[in-house]
């Protein structure tokens, strides 16, 4: 630009005022109420609805085992799996499960990467969330072989039989990718936790002098003694923190392109056989939009119940739930278009038995679980373009549970509307599930609640440190640096 | 503040690394020793009715394997001989020992000598006798030298390494069809890489190692 002083110039240079965001934690809380609050969660007596919560998940998680006992005793037989649909709900649980494991990691990970600070008061009840819902994900493809005795046989182990894993094998890869995905995940969940368990620990030791009675004395002893050994002796000196910084930085490296691989490749169970329906060069990327749609899906069901039973409205706020549903916006989109395109190529294609598979999807037998995965998947979604509806906790609350009644039936449209017309009409059945498919299934959810039950009863469901590190009070040069003062409300 | 743990816990990841290298290594070792056919089935040699010794017949006397078991070309089954095939020298020779009542008794109330069976395949493994004997493959491989064993032992762990092992390199055991049943017959001048695959090539032998050659 050519300066020339006997003009003035045509614009003012003044800055304009720059637009603030809503702070990350609200009302200026000091770091000292922030672990207050969530640690207060631990030390505090359990409320009330808690156990109203865990005792029926615990019973329904024994009566999904008891299932599963009766399924080894007895033989895969009791599920209604048959010829031609020989994958039931075990797989489609499988794939439901595991796409419910993927925003954990895409929080904790892919959002780290991005410099997403939202991210921090989520991003350990997200986490804890996949590995739950990994662990339940495993159960079905290794009760679905049959033999259960005989699940090592994809690993690689050196054996008197001389047979080695078959690795062109999609489903070899899906014992890797998945294995893979959760030590990764649990090891990621793990580091981020230790300094706010030595948190935890230094405050039973500040408990235990007020503590009167043997037994209490006893009881805090012991407590120290758990989370001080998983606390792994962090002192949170200066080279912990940059070891520590280091090695979070180092994980979420390497779990971002897990969350890209892990549904990549569980979708190659499907993509890479010869199925029409399955058959699909879209199924991998269409798969992971699916799956951090429905993660995203779960984190909002359980945040919303959980920030106003543990009145963490502070630290997760309307824009955090906010965030969450326009990535589920954005992923229920990309879905939705997913299902338009595998339409167009079945007709563009101009191959007769897939246009045939895609047609039979929508109109044929099954045609109920499709449209009910349209209307959950690509309608329900849609409601979040509206500020009204984002900022509606009841609102999103539903349409969250849509969003995860929506993903189940995909896969089982997916599974069993593409198998249960088999090259051969001969073959063609109707697949329904039987008593024993519904009990684990649902077993495997009250599995799922036990555990993350007992994980926002003895863990802190929020990363304490993270937390503190993005409020403005963080900065020692904010008016209100360090935790020297807080605002009284 | 005192601390939680005593001193000694600084070594507990070195403890826990090294007692896990120690189990782990335990388990490894104890699971390839123990669960194995080398030690469940290697060396099993019942008690049989009759103390029948191979290594007279087979090896002093010098007996063809196929005059008791007379099978063994025509069949998937090695056959054990009746009692009929004992007696055609034992009505001569020692036909009066003790030891050989079981056999004449056999012979006469026309019932079977309750011999054990030692070498055995699972159920569900296909395994055709005439078909390796026939192709080149002898007794030696699969039961070793069984003209010197007094009493028949579980020489080999016939394992599904033990047959992939052989199917793999047909070529090196493969020998003259006529020296098929000499057990102790040597190599002299017949290498694999050459008369082995030269042999293999003409009798058709592929070893293959396709699943649903045994398991059918």
């Amino acid at each position: 630009m050519s300066a020339t002083s006997d003009h003035t110039p045509a614009y003012t240079t003044t800055t304009p005022a720059e637009l603030q965001r809503v702070p990350l934690v609200q009302n200026q809380r000091s770091l000292a109420w922030i672990s207050d609050k969530v640690a207060g969660i631990i030390e505090d007596d359990a409320p009330r609805w808690w156990w109203y919560a865990f005792i029926p998940s615990f019973l329904i998680a024994t009566v999904g085992f008891a299932s599963i006992g009766y399924l080894i005793t007895t033989g895969v037989g009791v599920w209604g799996l048959n010829n031609p649909v020989m994958w039931g709900w075990a797989i489609v649980n499988f794939v439901w499960w595991i796409g419910i494991g993927h925003a954990g990691t895409l929080i904790s990970a892919i959002l780290f990467l991005l410099r997403q600070k939202w991210r921090t008061s989520i991003n350990r009840t997200a986490e804890a969330m996949t590995i739950f819902a990994v662990m339940c994900a495993g159960i079905f493809p290794a009760i679905h072989v049959g033999r259960v005795w005989l699940v090592w046989y994809p690993l690689p182990i050196p054996n008197a039989n001389d047979i080695w894993p078959q690795f062109r094998s999609p489903l070899l890869w899906d014992v890797f990718a998945v294995s893979t995905y959760f030590t990764v995940s649990l090891l990621f969940w793990y580091m981020g936790l230790i300094p706010d368990l030595a948190t935890i620990r230094d405050r039973l030791r500040l408990q235990a002098q007020h503590l009167t009675g043997p037994a209490a004395q006893f009881i805090n002893k012991a407590k120290q003694a758990v989370y001080g050994f998983f606390a792994l002796g962090w002192t949170g000196s200066n080279r912990h923190w940059s070891h520590y910084e280091k090695a979070y930085l180092l994980l979420a490296g390497l779990s971002t392109p897990l969350v890209l691989s892990v549904h990549s490749i569980v979708s190659f169970d499907f993509a890479v056989s010869q199925v029409p329906g399955w058959h699909t060069t879209i199924f991998p990327p269409y798969f992971v939009a699916g799956a951090i749609f429905s993660g995203f899906g779960m984190v909002l069901t359980l945040m919303i119940p959980l920030r106003s039973l543990f009145k963490l409205e502070e630290i997760i706020t309307e824009r955090h739930i906010e965030l969450m549903c326009k990535v589920t916006l954005a992923t229920g989109s990309i879905v939705g278009y997913a299902y338009g395109m595998e339409f167009f190529i079945a007709w563009y294609g101009g191959n007769p038995y897939e246009l045939y598979a895609f047609k039979n999807r929508a109109f044929g037998p099954y045609w109920w679980a499709y449209w009910i995965m349209v209307s959950c998947n690509v309608i329900s979604p849609q409601f979040f373009w509206f500020k009204k509806i984002r900022t509606n906790m009841v609102a999103v609350f539903v349409l969250s549970i849509f969003v995860n009644i929506g993903m189940w039936f995909e896969r089982f449209v997916i599974v069993v509307t593409s198998l249960h017309r088999d090259f051969l009409p001969s073959n063609w059945g109707y697949y329904s599930p039987t008593l024993m498919d519904v009990l684990t299934y649902v077993g495997t959810m009250g599995f799922f609640m036990t555990l993350f039950l007992l994980f926002i009863r003895f863990l802190p469901l929020i990363a304490i440190s993270e937390v503190k590190g993005v409020t403005p009070q963080a900065d020692p040069h904010h008016e209100l640096g360090g935790a020297q003062k807080e605002v009284s409300h | 503040m005192s601390n939680i743990f005593p001193k000694w816990t600084n070594r507990l990841p070195l403890l826990v690394l090294a007692g896990g290298l120690l189990l782990g290594g335990g388990v490894v070792t104890g699971v390839t020793y123990y669960f194995t056919p080398k030690y469940t089935n290697v060396g099993y040699q019942p008690l049989q009715p009759v103390s029948f010794s191979h290594k007279i017949h087979a090896g002093e006397l010098g007996m063809d394997c196929r005059y008791c078991h007379n099978g063994v070309e025509k069949s998937w089954f090695s056959n054990i001989p009746a009692a009929s095939t004992c007696m055609n020298c034992h009505s001569v020779v020692l036909k009066d020992d003790l030891r050989l009542a079981p056999i004449r008794e056999s012979h006469e109330k026309q019932t079977p000598v309750p011999w054990v069976q030692i070498h055995k395949t699972p159920d569900y493994v296909y395994f055709n006798h005439s078909v390796h004997v026939n192709r080149g493959i002898s007794c030696v491989h699969c039961h070793g030298k069984i003209n010197e064993m007094d009493e028949v032992r579980h020489e080999k762990t016939l394992s599904m390494a033990f047959c992939l092992d052989c199917h793999r390199t047909a070529h090196e055991k493969i020998r003259p069809l006529e020296q098929v049943y000499n057990l102790n017959w040597k190599s002299d001048g017949f290498t694999p890489e050459r008369e082995g695959r030269a042999l293999a090539g003409k009798l058709g032998v592929e070893g293959s190692t396709s699943c649903s050659v045994c398991h059918r």
